[in-house]
C-alpha cells in the first residue's frame, strides 16, 4: 500500500514517524531531567508539596560548605586510587595476553568472567569473603599465621579500599579486554622494523604500543574517574554506608536527601555538582584528545 | 623473532596464576558452601568442600523462599521488552537520519550524541517523579521506559554502522518499486545484524545487572527482580552463609553460562560498545 506512495510523501512519513518516538524519549528522560535539576537546585521543593521557594544559591551554599555532604567526595578517592592500580593491570595482561602464550584465550574467557556476573550477587560473595569471624579471607591469612581478625569491612579507615577492590575484582577484566582488542590492531611490521633497528622491549613499549592505545587508555581513564564519582550499589549493598558514613558515597547521599528526607532542592542541587563535575571531566579529556590531534 | 628471556616467561605465568586465585577463590567459597547442610556449616572450616554435591536442598529453599521463579520472570519480561524496543527504536531512527536529507537533520543527530554526556544517576530524582506521574512505579514498565529511554547507546553503535551498508542497495530496491518501509525492514534491518548483536549483548549485561533502577522503582514484592530477590533475601538471612551462597549461585548461573555459550560474541560486543 505505502509503495503506491510517492518517494516524497513516503519519506516524509518515514522520517516523521521513526524520528517522533526516540526524539520524545530523549527529551523526556535526558534533557528535561537535566534542565529541571538547574531549576529545582534553587527551590527548597520537598518532592510534594505544590508550592516551592526561590532561594538562591542556598542548596549550594550548603553542598559545598556542609562536611557532611561535600566530604563525602573524599570517600570516592579510594576507588579512583584504585581505579588507577586496575588500569596498570589491565594494560598488563592485556600486553601478556597478546603475546604468544599457553593457553591465552582461557585466561581471556577466566579474567573477563567477574564483569558479566551480577552486581548484587558478587558483592554478597564478597561479603562473606570479606566476613570478620566466617569469611573466607581470614581464613586462608590465618593459615599463613598473619592476622585472622581484621573486620575488613567494619573497619574506617581502609573500609573504601575494601569495597575499591571489589570493583577491580569486577572491571579489571573489562578493561583489558580493551585494551587488548586495541594492541590487536598495532599492525605487527611496526614491531619488526623496530626489532631491525635493535630495539629492546622497554623501546618497543614505550615507543610503539603506548602511543598505539594512548586514546584507549583515556577511554578507560575516563571511564575510571566517572565511575570512582558515581560508586552506589557496592557500599550500599554492603555496609549501606556504614561503619559510622565512612563508607557513604555521593550518589547514595543524594538518594538519601531526596527519598529519605524530600529535600529534592538540596538533593538537585548536589546532582547538578555531579554532573558538572563528570561534564568536566569529560571536556578536560577531549581537550587533552584535540591537543594530541 | 628474538627468543623470550626465561624471567619474563617466568613472570608471565606466575602473574597469570595469582590472577586465576584470585578471581576463582571467591567463586569457589559459594560453590563449596552452596551445598553444605547446616550441620557441616558449623562444623566444617569455609574453605572444605562438603561431603555430598548432590545436595540441593539450600537451593531449592533459596528459590521459593526469595521468590525467584517471580524474579527471573519479572527479569525476563523486562529484558525482553527492552530489547525489543531498543533494537525497533534504534534502528529506525538511524534509518530516518541517515538515508535521508532533511531540514534540522544535523542538530537533530548532535542532540542525540550530545546527550550522552549526562550522567543517567544524575537525573533519577526527576526521572523518579516522571515515571510517578506516569503512575509507572512498581510497574514493570517503568524501567523499561528507562533502559529505553533514557540510554542513548543504542543510537550510537547503529549510527556508526548504518553509514557502512552502500546506498546503492536502497537505490536498487527503489528501482524494483520497493516502498521505503519495505527496504528498512527487509534490506536495512537484517543488515544490521551485527550491530543488533552488540546492543543485545550490551543492553543484556546491563539490564541483568542492575540494581540501582529496580530498586526504585520496584519497591513492590510483587516486581521483584533478579538483583532485588538477592537482596531481599540476604536482608532475612544476613549471616547464614550457605543459604545466601546458593541463592548467589542461582543468579550467576545463567550469565556464566551465556557467557561459556556466546563468549565470541560478547568479547566482540563489549570492545565495539567500548571503543565507539
Amino acid at each position: 500500500m505505502l509503495s503506491r506512495l510517492p518517494f516524497g510523501t513516503q519519506k516524509k512519513i518515514i522520517i516523521i514517524s521513526f524520528v517522533a518516538l526516540p526524539l520524545l524519549l530523549l527529551l523526556t528522560f535526558s534533557y528535561y531531567p537535566a534542565l529541571e535539576l538547574i531549576r529545582l537546585s534553587f527551590t527548597n521543593w520537598d518532592g510534594m508539596s505544590p508550592d516551592k521557594d526561590w532561594i538562591g544559591f542556598r542548596n549550594y551554599e550548603e553542598v559545598f560548605s556542609n562536611p557532611e555532604i561535600f566530604g563525602v567526595f573524599k570517600h570516592n578517592v579510594a576507588y579512583f586510587v584504585v581505579g588507577i592500580v586496575q588500569n596498570i593491570v589491565a594494560i598488563y595482561f592485556a600486553i601478556v595476553l597478546n603475546g604468544k602464550l599457553k593457553g591465552r584465550y582461557f585466561f581471556r574467557l577466566l579474567l573477563f568472567l567477574p564483569y558479566i556476573l551480577n552486581g548484587v550477587a558478587v558483592a554478597y560473595t564478597f561479603g562473606y569473603v570479606f566476613d570478620t569471624t566466617n569469611g573466607s579471607l581470614n581464613f586462608l591469612l590465618g593459615k599463613l599465621g598473619l592476622g585472622s581478625e581484621t573486620s575488613w569491612l567494619g573497619t574506617e579507615s581502609f573500609v573504601n579500599y575494601t569495597l575499591a577492590s571489589i570493583g577491580f575484582w569486577r572491571f579489571m577484566g573489562f578493561n583489558m579486554v580493551i585494551y587488548l582488542a586495541a594492541l590487536q590492531s598495532i599492525p605487527s611490521d611496526l614491531y619488526e622494523a623496530a626489532s631491525i633497528d635493535g630495539a629492546n622491549n622497554w623501546q618497543k613499549f614505550r615507543f610503539i604500543t603506548l602511543p598505539n592505545i594512548y586514546k584507549i587508555i583515556e577511554l578507560n581513564l575516563f571511564l575510571t574517574v566517572t565511575g570512582a564519582l558515581e560508586v552506589f550499589d557496592l557500599p550500599f549493598v554492603l555496609t549501606n554506608g556504614g561503619p559510622a558514613g565512612a563508607s557513604e558515597t555521593f550518589v547514595m547521599k543524594i538518594i538519601e536527601t531526596a527519598f529519605q528526607f524530600n529535600n529534592y532542592g538540596l538533593a538537585s542541587a548536589m546532582s547538578v555538582v555531579l554532573l558538572i563535575s563528570v561534564v568536566l571531566v569529560l571536556s578536560i579529556q577531549r581537550y587533552f584528545l584535540k591537543g594530541r590531534g | 623473532m628474538t627468543k623470550e628471556k626465561p624471567l619474563w616467561t617466568v613472570t608471565k605465568y606466575l602473574s597469570l596464576l595469582i590472577a586465576a586465585f584470585v578471581i576463582l577463590f571467591p567463586p569457589y567459597i559459594i560453590v563449596t558452601n552452596a551445598f553444605k547442610t547446616p550441620d557441616e556449616y558449623l562444623t566444617k572450616s569455609t574453605m572444605s568442600l562438603p561431603s555430598n554435591f548432590l545436595n540441593f536442598s539450600n537451593f531449592s529453599e533459596a528459590f521459593t523462599s526469595a521468590d525467584m521463579g517471580r524474579a527471573f520472570g519479572n527479569t525476563v519480561v523486562i529484558l525482553g521488552v527492552s530489547l525489543v524496543l531498543n533494537v525497533l527504536l534504534g534502528s529506525a531512527f538511524c534509518y530516518a537520519v541517515s538515508r535521508f536529507q532533511f531540514k534540522l537533520q544535523g542538530p537533530l543527530v548532535g542532540l542525540f550524541l550530545f546527550a550522552t554526556i549526562i550522567p543517567q544517576i544524575t537525573t533519577q530524582v526527576i526521572n523518579y517523579k516522571t515515571i510517578q506521574s506516569l503512575d509507572l512505579t512498581n510497574h514493570l514498565m517503568g524501567p523499561v521506559l528507562l533502559y529505553v529511554g533514557a540510554d542513548i547507546l543504542q543510537i550510537y553503535i547503529y549510527l556508526q554502522f548504518i553509514r557502512n551498508i552502500p546506498y546503492d542497495l536502497d537505490e536498487a530496491a527503489m528501482m524494483e518499486g520497493a516502498s521505503l518501509f519495505k527496504i528498512f525492514y527487509s534490506i536495512i534491518l537484517p543488515l544490521l545484524g551485527p550491530a543488533t548483536a552488540t546492543i543485545v549483548i550490551l543492553k543484556t549485561i546491563a539490564i541483568y545487572n542492575d540494581m540501582y533502577t529496580p530498586f526504585l522503582y520496584l519497591s513492590d514484592p510483587d516486581k521483584v527482580v533478579v538483583s532485588t530477590s538477592l537482596m531481599r533475601f540476604f536482608g532475612v538471612n544476613s549471616g547464614d552463609w550457605q543459604m545466601v551462597s546458593s541463592a548467589i549461585l542461582i543468579i550467576m548461573i545463567p550469565t556464566a553460562i551465556m557467557y561459556l555459550l556466546m563468549q565470541r560474541y560478547i568479547f566482540a560486543g563489549v570492545t565495539n560498545g567500548a571503543v565507539k
